[in-house]
């Protein structure tokens, strides 16, 4: 997404949007910048091994805690969050000041950096789960911010859709996780060590999990939703890609290690995926030309590396890992941030159509060069040392250090490449005709940049000061176990060092032809038949397309397929239920019944079967009030002249409307008379709903009947409520507020058809 | 005697399940009215039946003298009653300003807020239908 590219007026910004936008961002940066600071102070705290926890009681019934848990691992990613936040909350007001909408982005930002911090601190398995939905459902917003662009929102939405996916996977993960091992709380499944390896459940468990950290992480074979989120304005893809979104994942197996690791499942699953995505990653990154998407390729290889690094059990593997971690979040956000300048000050970020900006962006090219040192691993830049010891842990990493180290060299010697291509080549090539005159940043852009590459400057220089306050702890909460980190520029002449010197010259091989290269990935992805983001699309499709189906299938629209499975599972689950529970059994002796019951009974199946049959609507009235009338002398026999009563009087109102409308309404068919080939169905199903109707009516009445409300009202009626007649007491005293909303619903009833008849053909005949 | 009134319980329903399967909407309707009857008189047979002693109190005593009729599933049916009534009224007033709306009582032909229907998904060649 390019400021110039912006032609609708609507979005552009007024006066009154820029300030508003300026005003949240001075907000997330006092935010960001005070939890930074509230956590640099907990630094020597955590060294010292202590572990912070805050907690509040959730769901209490269930056994929830909301319980908050800051050791080593969490301290580290909750630094990068917010310290890197602070930066980016100074540089995205002044990189969207053209957009309208800039406010908003800078409050969904907010909102993402508080749900990152919470899935880095959260103790509760079901917590963090939340929290890593939310940073799924904020990052959705932001990937999608350009919202008028169909691109930016297919790509918001297959990051939505992958990650969210994964992270419900995950869910399933941690609820067998939570019941194997009796608790959801990550510190004591850390306590409970490596009994879980046992578990009948440990491989569904881990595959389950994993799949979460791989999704949410860019891992083969789901790493395609990363680069196209690159959709989004850059400063919140230097914020989601370099420490905080995509970096879930790494987290989670960081977290997951003492838990389910150590096993030779686990090594092997992630130091295959890692190395796979590490090395396809980074010939991919080569293959771009958009600057943004060559960072974001060599994202993905670093999520591959340190997947790779986590499946190890060595200390030197984890240190690797962690080291790498802080390393790449520093110079990768300078990288994206200089990217953002690029982009900002000239009008493009394509490669070929850059060169020579070192001259008009004097400070961005020194902060560009230091990131792009240290991202190639330059002596005396962080990232050499984190390269050094990423080759002490390959050839420690026990289940393939072969495989370990080729991919890190073969991924290093790409990442020297891309680093030279992004943080070198535009500055220092020859000048070329730029969109826009380069210009440079304004100071609230290049703080940023300048800031992380010196503090991977700096920390290159003083090592130990990182190895004890923020790797040693992060390495100990990963192991399990306190562990020294020892961190040096100079380890003396060793393998290591002598693998760095190949890394740099293959590097310096690929960059000095990576234009040869770059055009023969091209012509070979041409000739590809398939990729996974062809894949996703087709995926999706194929899901719509089976909604689709079924929703023909299931709502055909058809008032009797409809009623036809309703009835039948009536008869299916209440006649199987008799059938199982015993409940069918004939009555044993014939019922006395009186005469006057037996003429009534017949009236009313007569007037009933004359319904079905009648050809003509006049008769089919008559024999409906028939039912109606032989009914209301049922009530009237067994005592209950009152609800006679009223049966007699609705039937006689039920007459009038009936016949009002039916005289209205057209003459039966031919063919509703007729019996077809599905009315046979019908009525064996009409039978069948009968039956089991009376098999239920016998259970039900078989045995004795509780009377003891009954009895209560008998015994009040006259005492209390001064009234002889029990059923009138019941409705107009006991029960009144019932009766009351009776005579609301045939109130509003009676409204609804005054309303009805009322409300002529307007609308259609205007149509 | 609640033998009796289950059977004919159980008839009323066979016959409500077989309106309400026509196509005709005026026969489904014939087919509610049907099924409150038979929903009623299931209700107050659940209570089971007392013959011809009505829950009265006579004067001067406290409570009714011996077994009287079911009082509560009485009063229950008698709220029933007139709820059915409503709904019924309702839905008679519908059917009719369906029929203003869309000239037909075919429930197979009331398809202005459904996708138009496939061939195959007709029970009856399309003929037929326009013959009826």
């Amino acid at each position: 997404m390019t400021i110039v590219s912006i032609e609708r007026p609507d979005l552009v910004a007024s006066p009154h949007s820029r300030l508003t936008s300026r005003f949240a961002g001075w907000v997330g940066f006092f935010l960001a910048a005070g939890l930074t600071a509230f956590f640099a102070s907990k630094v020597p705290v955590v060294a010292a091994g202590e572990t912070l926890r805050w907690t509040v009681d959730w769901v209490p019934t269930l056994g929830y805690q909301l319980s908050f848990y800051v050791d080593g691992l969490s301290l580290l990613f909750a630094l990068l969050i917010s310290g890197i936040g602070a930066f980016i909350f100074l540089y995205t007001p002044v990189y969207l000041s053209a957009y309208r909408h800039a406010s908003r982005l800078v409050v969904v930002l907010i909102l993402f950096m508080i749900s990152m911090l919470g899935l880095v601190m959260a103790d509760d398995m079901i917590a963090l789960f939340v929290f890593w939905e939310l940073t799924t459902i904020t990052s959705y917003i932001l990937i999608g911010f350009d919202h008028d662009n169909a691109k930016a929102r297919r790509c918001a939405l297959q990051a939505l859709l992958v990650t969210g996916a994964g992270g419900l996977v995950m869910l399933a993960g941690f609820v067998l996780l939570g019941s194997a091992a009796g608790t959801f709380q990550l510190s004591e499944l850390k306590a409970q060590g490596f009994h879980l390896a046992e578990h009948a459940a440990y491989l569904p468990i881990l595959i389950l999990i994993l799949i979460g950290a791989f999704t949410k992480s860019a891992q083969i074979p789901f790493h395609f939703w990363l680069p196209n989120a690159m959709a989004a304005p850059t400063p919140i893809s230097a914020y989601l890609h370099s420490a905080t979104m995509v970096k879930g994942g790494v987290y989670l197996m960081a977290r997951m290690h003492p838990v389910l690791g150590g096993t030779p499942e686990w090594a092997w699953i992630l130091t295959i995926i890692g190395a796979a995505t590490a090395v396809v990653a980074s010939v991919l990154a080569l293959r771009q030309t958009d600057l943004k998407l060559a960072l974001a390729y060599t994202t993905v290889m670093a999520l591959g590396t340190l997947t790779m690094f986590l499946g190890a059990e060595a200390g030197v593997a984890i240190a690797a890992a962690v080291t790498f971690l802080l390393v790449h979040a520093l110079y990768k956000c300078a990288l994206f941030l200089v990217v953002g300048i690029i982009d900002h000050g000239t009008g493009t970020r394509d490669a070929p159509r850059l060169g020579g900006l070192a001259r008009a962006m004097p400070i961005t090219t020194a902060a560009a060069a230091a990131a792009a040192l240290s991202m190639a691993g330059f002596p005396p830049f962080l990232g050499f040392i984190g390269k050094e010891l990423k080759y002490e842990g390959a050839l420690a990493i026990a289940s393939e250090p072969g495989l370990a180290i080729t991919a890190a060299v073969a991924a290093n010697a790409m990442m020297v490449a891309v680093a030279a291509i992004v943080g070198l080549r535009p500055f220092f090539a020859r000048p070329v005709a730029t969109p826009k005159v380069p210009h440079e940043a304004p100071f609230r852009m290049w703080i940023g940049p300048v800031t992380l590459a010196a503090l991977g400057l700096f920390f290159g220089l003083v090592p130990p000061l990182v190895a004890n306050g923020l790797v040693q702890p992060a390495v100990a909460s990963v192991l399990g176990a306190p562990q020294v980190v020892k961190l040096a520029l100079w380890h003396g002449i060793n393998l290591p060092l002598l693998l760095s010197v190949v890394t740099l010259l293959l590097g310096v091989l690929v960059y000095v032809r990576h234009l040869q290269i770059r055009d023969s990935l091209a012509a070979f992805e041409a000739r590809l038949p398939t990729d996974t983001d062809r894949v996703y699309d087709l995926s999706i499709d194929a899901l719509k397309d089976l909604a689709a189906w079924q929703t023909r299938l299931i709502q055909s629209g058809v008032l009797r397929r409809y009623l036809f499975v309703v009835f039948a599972v009536v008869v299916l689950a209440v006649g199987g239920t008799l059938l199982m529970k015993d409940g069918l059994r004939l009555p044993q002796a014939w019922p006395d019944v009186p005469l006057p019951v037996w003429g009534m009974t017949a009236l009313v199946l007569a007037g009933a079967v004359l319904t079905v049959l009648a050809k003509s609507r006049l008769l089919a009235i008559c024999a409906l009030g028939s039912v109606g009338f032989g009914v209301a002398l049922i009530f009237l026999m067994y005592g209950a002249p009152d609800v006679a009563m009223t049966q007699l009087l609705v039937e006689i109102l039920f007459v009038i409307i009936i016949a009002i409308v039916l005289l209205r309404l057209p003459r039966f068919g031919k063919r509703t008379a007729g019996l077809g080939a599905s009315r046979w169905q019908d009525g064996v199903l009409a039978v069948g709903t009968g039956l089991v109707t009376t098999a239920l009516m016998l259970a039900a009445t078989r045995g004795p009947i509780d009377r003891e409300i009954t009895a209560y009202f008998e015994a009040n009626s006259a005492t209390e409520a001064y009234g002889r007649n029990i059923v009138n007491v019941i409705l107009v005293d006991f029960r009144a507020l019932d009766t009351l909303g009776e005579i609301l619903v045939v109130a509003v009833a009676a409204f609804a058809v005054v309303g009805l008849v009322k409300l002529r053909q307007r609308r259609w005949r205007a149509s | 005697m609640e033998t009796v009134l289950a059977i004919l319980v159980g008839s009323l329903v066979a016959a409500t399940v077989f309106l309400m399967l026509s196509r005709n909407i005026v026969k489904f309707l014939f087919g509610l009215v049907l099924l409150g009857n038979a929903a009623n008189l299931l209700i107050f047979a659940a209570g089971r039946l007392t013959y011809a002693r009505p829950g009265l109190i006579p004067d001067g005593a406290a409570a009714p003298l011996g077994d009287v009729a079911n009082a509560l599933p009485q009063a229950m049916v008698l709220t029933a009653i007139v709820i059915g009534f409503g709904l019924t009224a309702f839905a008679f007033a519908l059917v009719y300003r369906a029929y203003q709306e869309l000239g037909t009582t075919d429930t197979d032909e009331m398809r202005v807020a459904e996708p138009p229907l496939d061939a195959s998904q007709l029970d009856t060649p399309a003929q037929d239908r326009r013959a009826a």
